[in-house]
């Protein structure tokens, strides 16, 4: 852990490129005055959304009720509530311009539509070559559309681009790889895999998880639809962001730019908890791994075997990166970054061969005998 | 007797003749055809590959095709259909009517022209030959599974062994130079061998879209070329420039692969652009609306699309500055793209609208194209963009853009030209069902897309998670594929039917206005026998009303 540069660092370097603070921003915008002007239709544009809502729920779309959605509209950060609040505003406007031309060409071709019984040879309808007050007048009103929209998303870029991370945000270095992803807590001190906590925000302050975002191999994408947009994660890069969950639960997300084999099966998923729970987490996380003696033999198989030149546990000799940190493996749900559930069964066969769930993936099936398997797996479900 | 037994010998001939004829040909007639052909042959493999991630697609967890498969038909299914679909079918398209549009007798450049064309397919063949040779000895023949964009570092060598990213990038260049020659030579013949008295404000403006094409294609496809190259090197050479294991730039490959990717997209909307600019004013009986701000609007459309390549990029973290730049580029293309649909719908207006096939399949360009235009805007929007990029609502947008707008527009271009090369009408029976089965399936596939994307469905991923709401439309989506692959039958059917038992067409079968329709059909290999006068942007409309010609109003 020690090699790689703390956070802090990353974060530091994102500030040099000169990203415009969000009030900065406001005060030498020319329309600041505009920006900062809260919508006046924001009673209008919530009970769109309700109907919105609804119209989904009927259309069999139901994810209100389903615990395991990933719709973009069932907001449950102040991050995803605002970009979902401006897609009805944006989906209001463009509805109103489809429906305007739409209803045109239609009306058009309905009223003008030739007569079955016209011959060829009846004279032409009056020819209009144009008109440039028309033509100008839908030049400008377009014009004048975009310059609003435009000056929406300037308000909304400026306020959720990552600056920097208020002193009580929790920080995350996330690391994508082929096709896992790495969670490091700097401040806390200790490294997990696929499953990120983190507590709900309990301050009015919107920043209550700052990550940074990096990549071990190829390009990825954090995406969790219901907490945030998607960011990449570039190789030799740094990239930030951060989101404020305002609901408890579960949220799943997944890898959204292709990165090989096994792109569709690298899964995610946020646990945001009360801060008691995640505080409780975190003090679990910090200890090194169990050490129970009635399990030495499968302690002892798994550092004999490559198992710990790819894998890390830590308070023993396996200190591998290759591989997910596999200190406290239990206290997750799944394992191949949500290819399969966490449970006895399943981590048998995912070490005899991880394949079966994750065609493709780089860990190798580990020509352990069948017992050896069963000693691995009872030593891997102690670490709590 | 003699002379019948003379004029009958062509068809007589041995197929080798004939074979021969048609590879040594540089007759742009001819080679606009064979474009076509070969573009016929790729969307049926393209389009089967689609057919396949769809079932695949049908139901979560189903394992029809292995992921490293199903990731080989996404590349292969985007790359074919932008590069040996689209691209050629409106290259042939181009090289059929411009010359015939502007009077000319052949390109300026007969055999670049032929030149471009085998370029163009040698670069498919070397692409699709990668299923046979691209692991070589290594195993068995694989197709590249890069993506159509070929994100580095994916494809440097770490991370793509063997050789299917080698055929993606040879295939690509390769058809790439033949798209150069092409458009050289478009530019060439449009300026300097238009019939005497056409000047280039009275120019028809599928040319006039064409040449801005031609434009972009000269200043899109070198870069591209240089990108592939460098990736060539770093490859086989042991550069570093897209390697980000030595140190090299991922992100540099994104900028110059958008640099061209982006055009590209206008590159291939443009001459759709073009088609449905002559087909609904002949169809409305109207002159177009607003000639001036049309040719306006695609020129500056022509340069905007240059700088906007980065509004594919708003989730790689660039500075809220480059963004916001990138966003209100995007935005202002909107205008001219918006005064193009404002002036064909002023068309209709007042006319005398007679709904032929190729009218249909204008109007469903008109209305699918709207809504692939307002879901663009909503891409622009940086914020919405971090949402909704890289899922399936981003599918359902492109596919509005390609299928929806530019494919329909080629299919209208099909029925509406289709009398001038073969001398008979497409049946229009069949042309309605085609119409209408494309239509439907074309809409239960592609705006269920945008469901799903909001569902949280990423793009590029063989199986979904159940039980969010996904396999509803997944379903209806694969249906609609489906039905949209019956639609494709009813117009291939249609093409050799009507090529024996169509309606003979006549010369000018629609009543139309363009110098095409001045020769016989098909036209002869010199084109004319005779130039009308060409004095407004409408010569036969000239010569059928000469009390009130169109010269008196521009
Ligand atoms: C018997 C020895 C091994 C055991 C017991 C073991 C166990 C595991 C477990 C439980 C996971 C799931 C972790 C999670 O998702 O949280 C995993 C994933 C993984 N392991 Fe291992 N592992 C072993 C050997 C190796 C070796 C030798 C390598 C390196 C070549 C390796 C590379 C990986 C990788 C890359 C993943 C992530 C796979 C993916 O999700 O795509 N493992 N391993
Ligand atoms: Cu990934």
């Amino acid at each position: 852990m020690k090699d790689r540069p703390v956070a802090q660092d990353g974060i530091q370097s994102q500030r040099s490129h000169g990203r415009i603070e969000p009030d900065d921003a406001r005060r030498t915008c020319a329309a600041g005055l505009l920006m900062t002007a809260k919508l006046p239709s924001r009673i209008v544009i919530r009970s769109l959304r309700r109907v919105l809502l609804t119209a989904m729920a009927l259309l069999g779309t139901a994810n209100v009720l389903l615990a395991e959605s990933t719709s973009i509209f069932d907001t449950a950060s102040y991050n995803s509530e605002k970009i979902s609040e401006i897609f009805l505003l944006v989906l209001a406007i463009t509805g109103l311009i489809f429906v305007l031309v739409f209803s045109a060409i239609a009306v058009f071709v309905v009223r003008f539509r030739a007569r079955r019984s016209e011959t060829e040879d009846e004279p032409e309808p009056p020819q209009i070559y144009g008109s440039w007050p028309i033509e100008i007048a839908w030049t400008i009103a377009p014009l004048l559309i975009i310059f609003v929209l435009f000056l929406v998303v300037v308000r909304s870029v400026n306020e959720q681009r990552p600056t920097q991370a208020p002193g009580d945000a929790v920080q995350v270095r996330v690391i994508g790889n082929q096709w896992w992803w790495s969670f490091e807590y700097p401040e806390l001190g200790f490294i997990t895999a696929n499953e990120l906590h983190v507590p709900l925000d309990d301050t009015e302050d919107p920043s209550s998880v700052f990550m940074q975002l990096e990549s071990a191999d190829v390009a990825h994408s954090f995406w969790v639809p219901r907490l945030a947009g998607k960011t990449d994660l570039i190789p030799n890069r740094i990239n930030t962001m951060w989101f404020t969950p305002n609901e408890t639960g579960v949220y799943y997300g997944q890898c959204a730019e292709y990165c090989g084999t096994q792109h569709s099966k690298m899964l995610l998923r946020v646990i945001v908890e009360t801060p008691s729970e995640f505080a409780a987490w975190v003090e679990n996380e910090k200890k090194p791994a169990v050490n129970d003696p009635a399990v030495a033999d499968g302690r002892a198989l798994f550092l004999e075997h490559s198992c710990a030149s790819c894998h890390t546990i830590r308070g023993t000799n396996a200190r591998g990166t290759f591989g997910p940190d596999l200190t406290h493996l239990m206290s997750r749900q799944t394992i191949g970054a949500g290819a399969a559930e966490n449970n006895h069964d399943n981590l048998i066969t995912w070490i005899t061969n991880p394949h079966v769930f994750k065609t493709g993936c780089y860990m190798p099936e580990m020509k352990l005998t069948a017992e050896n398997v069963k000693t691995v797996v009872s030593y891997l479900e102690t670490l709590r | 007797m003699e002379a019948d037994a003379y004029t009958a010998l062509p068809n007589r001939r041995p197929a080798t003749a004939v074979a021969h004829d048609w590879v040594t040909t540089v007759d742009h007639k001819q080679i606009g055809i064979l474009y076509i052909v070969a573009s016929c042959f790729f969307l049926t493999l393209g389009g089967l590959e689609a057919l396949l991630m769809r079932l695949q697609l049908w139901m979560p967890d189903l394992e029809i095709v292995s992921p490293q498969t199903f990731n080989q038909l996404f590349t292969m299914h985007g790359t074919t259909m932008i590069f040996f679909v689209v691209m050629p079918v409106e290259a042939g398209m181009a090289n059929y009517l411009v010359p015939l549009m502007i009077g000319a007798r052949d390109m300026a450049f007969p055999r670049l022209n032929a030149f471009g064309f085998w370029m163009f397919l040698f670069g498919g063949f070397l692409l699709y030959f990668s299923y046979f040779g691209a692991m070589g000895l290594y195993g068995a023949g694989s197709a590249p599974d890069i993506g159509w964009y070929a994100y580095a570092p994916l494809t440097s060598p770490a991370f793509s062994r063997g050789n299917s990213t080698d055929y993606w990038l040879l295939g690509t260049m390769i058809s790439g130079v033949g798209s150069v020659s092409f458009a050289v030579n478009m530019i060439a013949t449009i300026i300097t061998m238009r019939a005497p008295g056409m000047r280039l404000s009275m120019m028809p403006l599928f040319a006039w879209m064409i040449l801005v094409t031609s434009g972009l294609i000269v200043f899109a496809f070198p870069p591209f070329t240089a990108a592939e190259i460098m990736m060539l090197f770093d490859r086989h050479l042991g550069a570093h420039f897209f390697d980000t294991q030595a140190g090299g730039d991922g992100l540099l490959w994104q900028h110059l692969f958008w640099f061209f990717g982006h055009p590209e997209v206008y590159i291939l909307a443009l001459p759709a652009f073009g088609i449905v600019s002559e087909v609904i004013p002949v169809f409305s009986r109207k002159v177009i609306f607003g000639y001036a701000s049309m040719v306006a609007a695609t020129v500056s459309i022509g340069f905007i699309a240059m700088g906007v390549w980065a509004h594919h990029m708003f989730t790689v973290g660039m500075s809220s500055t480059i963004d916001l730049f990138f966003s209100a580029a995007t935005f202002l293309i909107a205008v001219p793209t918006g005064i193009k649909m404002f002036n064909w719908t002023a068309t209709l207006y007042g006319g005398r609208i007679r709904l032929t096939v190729p009218m249909l399949f204008s109007l469903g360009f008109l209305s699918l194209f709207l809504i692939g235009g307002l879901t663009g805007i909503m891409l622009a929007i940086v914020p919405m963009d971090w949402q909704l990029s890289d899922s399936y609502f981003l599918i359902g947008h492109f596919h509005f853009v390609a299928f929806g707008g530019i494919f329909f527009a080629v299919m209208s271009a099909y029925y509406y030209w289709y009398p001038k090369a073969i001398g008979r009408k497409m049946n229009r029976k069949l042309g309605l069902w085609h119409f209408w089965l494309q239509f439907i399936g074309f809409n239960l596939t592609f705006i269920p897309m945008h469901f799903s994307g909001i569902l949280g469905m990423p793009r590029r991923v063989y199986t979904y998670k159940a039980g969010v709401g996904l396999e509803f439309w997944n379903q209806v989506t694969t249906v609609g594929a489906i039905i949209t692959g019956i639609s494709l039958l009813f117009f291939i059917v249609n093409l050799w039917y009507s090529y024996f038992y169509g309606e003979e067409a006549g010369d000018d079968p629609w009543n139309a206005w363009t110098l095409e329709w001045a020769t016989t059909s098909p036209p002869p290999a010199y084109n004319f026998e005779e130039l009308p006068v060409v004095k407004s942007r409408r010569p036969l409309w000239d010569l059928k009303h000469p009390d009130d010609p169109d010269w008196k109003h521009e």
